[in-house]
């Protein structure tokens, strides 16, 4: 049980904080300029000095992904649900989501700004909605298809009505997709709230941030404000994880 | 059965157009704000352009200078040297996040300690960086070799498509059963030709998902490199910049954004053409009856 | 020289809840061209026993020779011929191309392989299907392709793991008919892992019957049905008494309370 603990917590965090030694290590020995790498200390010593800022700026973007998350997937649950009820609806949906998936949605985020007015902060949620969208509807749809036909046959011969079937059978097979679907969502909410913003509009998130950090030459910040990126989309990403842990223990 | 199918993406796209349209046509004039958030768009000519607008202002010449190109060619152009450079992002991270898994899948060590990174790296945003690697172009002089601006581009794109190329690479190379293993093993095959006739061959349909993610990542990245370098040529430069000029003509910054939707579909029906020449990878093992 | 001798093989295994003995001094001589079956319930070590002669495990105590050479000599020199319980073709390889593997691992050229590959194919009876793929072919014929691939390198033994445990009845009883006129040709050695009672009575020379915790050799039980085993002989008195005798090593007689709870098709 130790050795297996062992085997596959340590080696990560051995590399990480080798990883870490080295950089500063380097930055210092080889005298690396900050517009190429800043030393982890320089990082470091900006985090403290940005803190307020930091802070506001995770808050802008974390609920512009957030209410885009809740959007995106509360609309691809229904839709996946209608899907998959009427294939027609399923058929006319599908090349929709098959181009959505492989196009920059952010590339919409100019043409958003001049439509929602450029003081608003709906185009970014937009952005991440629709983005969010896919992945929760391709997985919902998955799990809502994949009922078991002996399931199925053994409600059918409890003369169950089509209500039950759901709630009983379709909907908790279902919810381990959604959480599949949900956490590949929750990155990309966080990505696309922090991408749009370099695409003009409110100047107000994380991504205006570090831009603008970067355009005044102000590496080791830019840096800093990157690591709250990181910080607020390991946030969201581990709260689905939770999630969806919490609802697979209830059942 | 492929005519119903062009016809209902045909259908799609027209009842988007048809949705747009409407709501113009029905909408609230003003849009619809609620407690100072909007939540529907202004349904003037400025905010929404016609899509008749939209289409006419394609054909027309980028701006009143002489000898200015339609914006169509524009944009094709633009496209065009996007899709470059995302396709040497896409090599480069593909090869790179390949040799990766090569590595993981030789050494249990560095597998144990580098997995875990990049798995969660897909988690985080890293093109949070990009304006930051967007800086070393025209700064950084090795010898002769001066970092151009598209350089910068390519690296963001090739680091995003690294990630998801070199975890279905690992997947993929890591598939074969044990029974199968066994097989090669009771063969006396060592490593080298166990690599090339099962591992390498029974990674393919784990590949090619892979290839299409790095796909799109490289795109995406650079898009947004594009945009956060203002790199000339690429069609990230020409979304902002005919967005800039959004409120005297609105029409015009839509033809980006549906070269850029071109460029994404294009990627995608590549990815796809190189999975059907990989077809016979593609069969499984279960027997017919 | 003999095909096979082990001596006194021990295996153990460390699991989390302490060590299992899965062979416990075990000593088998098989002779050149015999057919051997291995039967017994589970856990008692037969499959163990064969990958040990496989090289594709390690004894913990004991040796294995095969051919005179150790295992993994044996194994490096290509002198076994294996099958396993799933066919494990390669899914993107021909009928041909599967067969055609270990030929392809070890060297031999184009038109040598094909030929052989075809012979093979001949075989086996698979002649229409030389160009078809694994999910193309039911498992019958799969195994039948496992079957052929096995024998490519000429080998003077063959090694099978249950080979037809996933296959209906009936096909199993035609799948052991076509083992029988394939091994009458090729006259190599072989030891062939069972569940089946039936099975191993009607294709081998000798059963070798075992039992668990820790796997021992129980008994070994001549059969020697003869050369001509035609579809009747399933159906001629010698058969039922042989496998009469082999159940009764398995369970122990009718009434004793040897073996009781034991499992044996």
């Amino acid at each position: 049980m130790n050795s297996t603990l062992r085997l596959r917590v340590v080696p990560p965090i051995a590399l990480g904080v080798v990883a870490l030694v080295a950089w500063q290590v380097l930055v210092v020995a080889a005298d690396i300029q900050p517009y190429l790498l800043p030393a982890p200390s320089a990082i470091a010593a900006q985090l403290i000095v940005i803190a307020p800022a930091l802070w506001s700026a995770m808050l802008a973007t974390g609920l512009n992904a957030l209410v885009g998350l809740v959007a995106g997937t509360v609309l691809a649950i229904v839709l996946a649900i209608t899907a998959s009820r009427i294939r027609f609806i399923d058929q006319l949906l599908a090349p929709i989501i098959a181009a959505i998936a492989v196009v920059p949605i952010v590339a919409l985020a100019p043409v958003l700004t001049n439509m929602f007015g450029a003081t608003s902060e709906t185009p970014r949620r937009v952005i991440v909605t629709i983005v969010v969208f896919v992945p929760v509807f391709v997985n919902t749809l998955r799990g809502l298809r994949q009922v078991q036909p002996v399931q199925r046959d053994l409600l059918r011969s409890y003369a169950a009505s089509r209500w039950q079937l759901t709630t009983t059978v379709t909907l908790p097979g279902a919810l381990p997709y959604i959480f599949t679907g949900l956490n590949i969502a929750s990155s990309l909410a966080v990505i696309s709230a922090i991408v749009s913003e370099y695409f003009g509009g409110l100047q107000n998130g994380l991504g205006s941030r570090i831009t603008s950090a970067a355009a005044n030459s102000a590496y080791p910040r830019a840096w800093a404000y990157v690591f709250g990126a990181i910080i607020l989309g390991l946030v969201f990403y581990s709260a689905t994880l939770a999630l969806g842990r919490l609802a697979s223990r209830r059942r | 059965m492929r005519t119903r199918a062009v016809l209902l993406g045909v259908t799609s796209i027209a009842l988007l157009g048809v949705i747009w349209e409407g709501y113009k046509a029905v909408g609230p004039v003003g849009g619809f704000d609620l407690f100072g958030v909007q939540l529907l768009p202004r349904t003037s000519d400025i905010a929404m352009p016609q899509i008749v607008d939209m289409v006419a202002r394609s054909l027309a010449p980028v701006s009143s200078a002489p000898g200015s190109q339609p914006v169509w060619l524009a944009v094709v152009i633009a496209c065009l040297s996007s899709l470059a450079t995302a396709a040497v992002g896409l090599a480069v991270g593909g090869v790179v996040g390949f040799a990766l898994a090569l590595l993981m899948l030789r050494f249990r060590l560095a597998e144990a300690a580098v997995f875990p990174w990049l798995v969660l790296s897909q988690t985080v945003p890293l093109i949070a960086l990009a304006p930051v690697i967007v800086s070393w172009g025209g700064r950084v002089q090795i010898g002769d070799f001066e970092w151009q601006r598209w350089m910068s581009v390519a690296i963001i794109a090739s680091y995003l498509a690294f990630f998801p190329i070199a975890v279905g690479a690992l997947r993929g190379l890591q598939s074969p059963t044990t029974a199968q293993q066994e097989l090669m093993h009771s063969f006396a095959a060592g490593w080298r030709a166990s690599l090339l006739h099962l591992r390498l061959p029974a990674s393919v349909p784990y590949l090619i998902p892979a290839l299409r993610l790095g796909a799109a990542s490289a795109i995406i990245g650079t898009v947004v490199a594009e945009v956060s370098t203002g790199a000339k040529g690429g069609i990230g430069r020409l979304i902002i910049e005919y967005a800039q000029s959004g409120s005297s003509d609105p029409a015009k910054a839509f033809s980006p954004i549906a070269g850029a939707v071109v460029m994404g579909l294009a990627a995608a029906g590549i990815v796809a053409v190189i999975a059907l020449t990989l077809g016979r990878f593609r069969r499984t093992e279960d027997a017919a009856l | 020289m003999s095909a096979v001798v082990a001596t006194g093989v021990v295996k153990t295994f460390q699991t989390g809840s302490g060590l299992i003995t899965a062979l416990d001094d075990v000593s088998l001589t098989v002779e050149r061209g015999e057919f051997v079956s291995l039967i017994g319930p589970s856990g008692c070590g037969k499959s163990t026993l064969l990958r040990l002669i496989a090289d594709l495990d390690v004894v913990t105590s004991g040796s294995v020779e095969v051919f005179g050479k150790s295992a993994r000599q044996a194994r490096l020199d290509q002198d076994y011929g294996i099958a396993f319980q799933t066919a494990g073709l390669l899914p993107w390889r021909s009928v041909t191309a599967n067969i055609e593997l270990p030929l392809q691992l070890h060297g031999v050229d184009g038109p040598a392989r094909r030929a052989r590959a075809s012979e093979l194919i001949e075989l086996v009876g698979l002649g229409e299907f030389a160009t078809s793929f694994p999910e193309q072919l039911s498992g019958g014929m799969q195994q039948r392709v496992a079957i052929a691939r096995s024998l490519a390198e000429r080998p003077e033994l063959l090694l099978m793991d249950e080979p037809f445990g996933a296959l209906d009845e009936m096909t199993r009883e035609r799948m052991q008919s076509e083992l029988v006129r394939i091994c009458a040709e090729t006259g190599a050695a072989v030891i062939f892992v069972t569940h089946s009672i039936p099975e191993a009575v009607f294709l081998s020379d000798r059963v070798v019957v075992m039992s668990p915790r820790p796997g021992r050799i129980r008994d070994i039980i001549t059969v020697a049905l003869g050369d001509a085993r035609g579809e009747s002989l399933r159906e001629e008195t010698s058969f039922f008494t042989s496998v009469t005798r082999v159940r009764e090593a398995l369970h122990g007689a009718p009434g004793s309370d040897v073996g009781r709870g034991l499992d044996a098709r």
